[in-house]
């Protein structure tokens, strides 16, 4: 009975638009919540003003010295041909950010569209799909991607290619299992009775309904794919030279440790940093949309 | 609280109750200040509708509160003790041994994977202290007086191997295993059907009658607590509104909230003249697997007619309207639409086809879609079946929802902002915008409480003749069906077992089912049961 009279209390609240919306969530949410949404937000800042705030050009090379120490003119010092580190750095959020937030995008687009079909029509199309995303899943992850990139070659369209197809398995799981729960209901059904399309049904009916499981699975999905993006970059296959990427960036200058430079531990815990962030974001969404409060 | 001589002991009582529960932007109160006490062997049973507090009172009682809900002021004295005094350990030592709780799902309360008699005498061996041997010999005694078959061994099966009114008396027979002093029973015969909810009403009396417990007995339905309970307590909105024995309830109720708790029964609306036929079925048969869901189905339903279409579950009523509706496919026979053939199934139909036949759901809160506006639920089959756009449209949406006495500003708002009622309406306007000559009503005013439903079967008689659209009404609820029905169709196990107008159908001879169904409906007296129980007796003998 208190469930009825909880879930009517909405309507005396005032109707708020979007901006305040957001407003009031945010003053809800736990220090953890902020604390990432800080860190995601400073990425995004550097990596879309990168060319206003690094000091130097990305592939420009500002010193004589390779791997030179910390010093006025290079705050971070150099690398390995005398770029300057932390412009790197910099430019590196722009290209590792925005290379694994496009994968992400495509493996969603892709994983959601085939996810919610399946989960729409079932039948013999869910089957197929279903197998076949099995098939893909059951060859592991890396190793998959390095023969990929090995017969392709590794562009960074290949990349974010191979990696969105093979990220959407994940993504068609998780949308078909939600899409699952909401095809059944009457309102789909009804929908369905009035004669209503198959896009209709996926994109009006069915999309809204599992949209925030999605929206906080992809944050989840994008530090994947990032960190996948960064393994294969410090393996040599991911983003090649001379454009500046953390996991190669960690490899390149790796030697430095030996003598007690912590510079290649700084992209390194850029990387570490930015997951944890988005995981952070990521887990209040799920939270949210999930209704389950860890309040008492 | 002052005590009587004579009287017996106070075994509850309960002062000055107050309880808020979390909502978005803070806390609500939903108990406003209750006060009741309850003496050994009596009755007390607890009426409203959903979300007046009743089961929040309930569990109170057992000194429990639902997570996101907490007590401000008030207290729960049981016997001598203060219940929200104790600590969580004792209190659970209480509960299950001195108080229980009869909760309305039983299905959803057994633990599936366990014997019945493992989980019926576990609060008694654990809690307490009784020898297993002696607690399963109590239980074999309450399964025998609570008429449950077999009783030697009902408790050697599963949950599932037992019908719903067998599992919901084996958890009266939990409840009952310690003696306690005090049973919640909270809507324990809601989830059943009219003909078996008898059976266990009958010896959930019993039981209680031969025990001497006091009972606390919370039900929405005022027919049913007139047969169980000694005193009533009306309440609203977490208040208790009246307080009287039950005949003076029934007889001359003082508060006007009270009166309109049997506002369905009230209503009637005047029989229409037999038109030539809308909606022919000729031959249904259906199935799930091999599951006959329904056979030889044949029935009409006129213009601008109401046909009611009664059973208990699983008689497959629903699995009818479906069908209809073009969602399922039928082994055999056909749907004729004026005279027209139709095609069996949604794809196969054209958009005319699909704009004549709309169907309205029990359950509004599953059959809006949760993330669309009032607007865009209502403009979709406008735009659809009319292609009508923009300022157009708009205009349309407002006179749909006048057409549901609903105010036009709601056009912006979301389901979850309506209460559910107007939700119902919504789903309503929704069904009225493709201008249909067939609505489907699958049980659309089960989930509401009563004065919601008058109101909106009065809105949809006069929406009848407005609009001059047939019903097809798919119910259990037989006074629903008195109050708005032309013709009606008794089903049982997927078979029309009575047809005819609402005159015949509702009044002698009966059919044996038909009769066993309309016997089995609760009637607003206290007697009702007694006279039932004596008329099956003396037909027996």
């Amino acid at each position: 009975m208190s469930e009825s009279s909880l879930s009517a209390s909405p309507a005396s609240a005032p109707d708020r638009n979007m901006v305040q919306q957001i407003i009031h969530a945010l003053r809800q949410a736990p220090v953890t919540a902020l604390t990432g949404l800080v860190i995601v937000g400073i990425y995004v800042v550097a990596a879309v003003f990168a060319p206003w705030i690094a000091p130097y050009g990305e592939y420009e090379v500002v010193s004589d010295i390779p791997f030179a120490p910390w010093s006025e003119a290079n705050l971070l010092g150099t690398d390995q041909l005398g770029r300057d580190f932390l412009t790197r750095i910099i430019y590196g959020a722009r290209n590792s950010i925005g290379i694994a937030f496009v994968t992400t995008l495509l493996a969603f687009a892709i994983g959601g569209f085939f996810g919610i079909m399946a989960a729409a029509l079932r039948g013999w199309v869910d089957q197929v799909f279903s197998r076949l995303v099995d098939a893909v899943m059951s060859i592991p992850d890396l190793i998959f991607t390095l023969l990929l990139l090995a017969i392709f070659g590794s562009s960074v369209l290949n990349l974010i290619l191979i990696i969105a197809v093979l990220d959407s398995t994940r993504i068609f799981r998780i949308s078909r299992a939600s899409a699952m729960n909401v095809v059944t209901l009457d309102y789909v059904e009804a929908s369905t009775a009035r004669g209503e399309g198959l896009y209709w049904r996926i994109v009006h009916e069915i999309l809204p309904n599992i949209l925030p499981i999605l929206i906080s699975e992809f944050g989840m999905r994008f530090c994947f794919v990032f960190l996948v993006i960064a393994a294969l970059s410090f393996l040599g296959v991911g983003l090649q030279p001379p454009m500046a990427e953390w996991g190669s960036m960690v490899r390149d200058n790796a030697v430095l440790i030996n003598s007690g430079d912590i510079t290649p531990l700084i992209p390194a815990s850029a990387i570490a940093l930015l997951t944890v962030g988005v995981n952070f974001v990521a887990d209040w969404l799920l939270s949210k949309s999930s209704g389950l409060s860890n309040e008492e | 609280m002052k005590s009587e001589p004579q009287s017996p002991p106070i075994v509850l009582s309960v002062t000055d109750l107050r309880i808020e529960a979390k909502a978005n932007d803070g806390w609500i109160e939903i108990v406003k200040g209750v006060n009741l006490t309850l003496r050994r062997g009596e009755v007390l049973g607890l009426v409203g509708e959903s979300g007046a507090g009743k089961s929040t009172i309930g569990l109170a009682a057992l000194g429990y509160f639902r997570p996101g809900c907490r007590r401000t002021r008030g207290s729960v004295r049981f016997g001598e003790t203060d219940v929200l005094g104790l600590t969580e350990a004792k209190r659970r030592t209480l509960r299950g041994t001195q108080v229980a709780y009869v909760a309305q799902s039983a299905a959803a309360s057994f633990n599936p994977a366990k014997r019945l008699m493992d989980q019926i005498v576990e609060a008694a061996v654990t809690r307490g202290g009784m020898q297993r041997a002696v607690a399963e010999q109590r239980a074999v005694a309450l399964f025998r007086s609570l008429q449950l078959p077999n009783p030697e061994i009902f408790g050697k099966r599963y949950p599932h191997q037992v019908s719903g009114g067998q599992l919901q008396r084996a958890m009266t027979a939990m409840a009952m295993i310690c003696q306690p002093d005090l049973i919640v029973f909270d809507e324990p015969t809601t989830a059943l059907d009219v003909t078996t909810q008898v059976e266990v009403l009958v010896s959930i009396r019993r039981a209680i009658k031969e025990h001497g417990a006091a009972v606390l007995y919370i039900s929405h339905d005022l027919a049913i607590v007139a047969q169980m309970a000694d005193r009533v307590m009306v309440l609203r909105y977490g208040e208790a509104v009246e307080e009287a024995p039950i005949r003076q309830i029934m007889e001359a109720p003082s508060h006007p909230y009270t009166k309109s708790l049997w506002a369905v029964r009230s209503l009637q609306t005047p029989a229409k003249p037999e038109l030539e036929p809308l909606l022919e079925v000729e031959g249904i048969s259906a199935a799930y697997g091999r599951f006959k869901a329904l056979e030889d189905i044949d029935f009409s339903i006129g213009k601008r007619q109401t046909l009611a279409v009664v059973g208990e579950s699983g008689s497959g009523k629903s699995t009818l309207g479906r069908l209809i509706a073009g969602l399922m496919p039928p082994v055999k026979g056909t749907v004729k639409l004026d005279g027209k053939s139709l095609p069996t199934l949604v794809r196969q139909r054209d958009k005319d086809m699909l704009r004549r036949i709309q169907i309205i759901y029990q359950s509004a809160d599953t059959a809006l879609n949760p993330r669309h506006t009032i607007r865009k639920i209502l403009g979709r089959p406008l735009t659809f079946f009319q292609s009508l756009r923009g300022a157009a449209r708009e205009q349309r949406v407002i006179e749909l929802l006048k057409m549901v006495e609903l105010d036009p500003g709601y056009a912006g708002r979301y389901p979850a902002q309506l209460s559910g009622g107007q939700r119902q309406r919504v789903a309503i306007a929704r069904a009225l915008a493709a201008n249909p000559d067939l609505i489907i009503c699958d049980e659309i005013t089960s989930a509401l409480d009563q004065l919601v439903q008058a109101g909106i079967l009065q809105m949809l008689a006069d929406l009848q003749q407005r609009l001059g659209v047939s019903y097809l009404f798919i119910t259990h609820d037989l006074e629903i069906v008195r109050a708005i029905a032309d013709r009606v169709i008794v089903m049982s196990q997927g078979r029309i077992v009575d047809q005819g107008s609402r005159a015949e159908v509702l009044s002698p001879p009966y059919p044996d089912y038909t009769k066993l169904l309309l016997d089995s409906v609760p009637e607003m007296a206290p007697d009702w049961l007694d006279r039932l129980l004596t008329k099956r007796s003396s037909a027996v003998n």
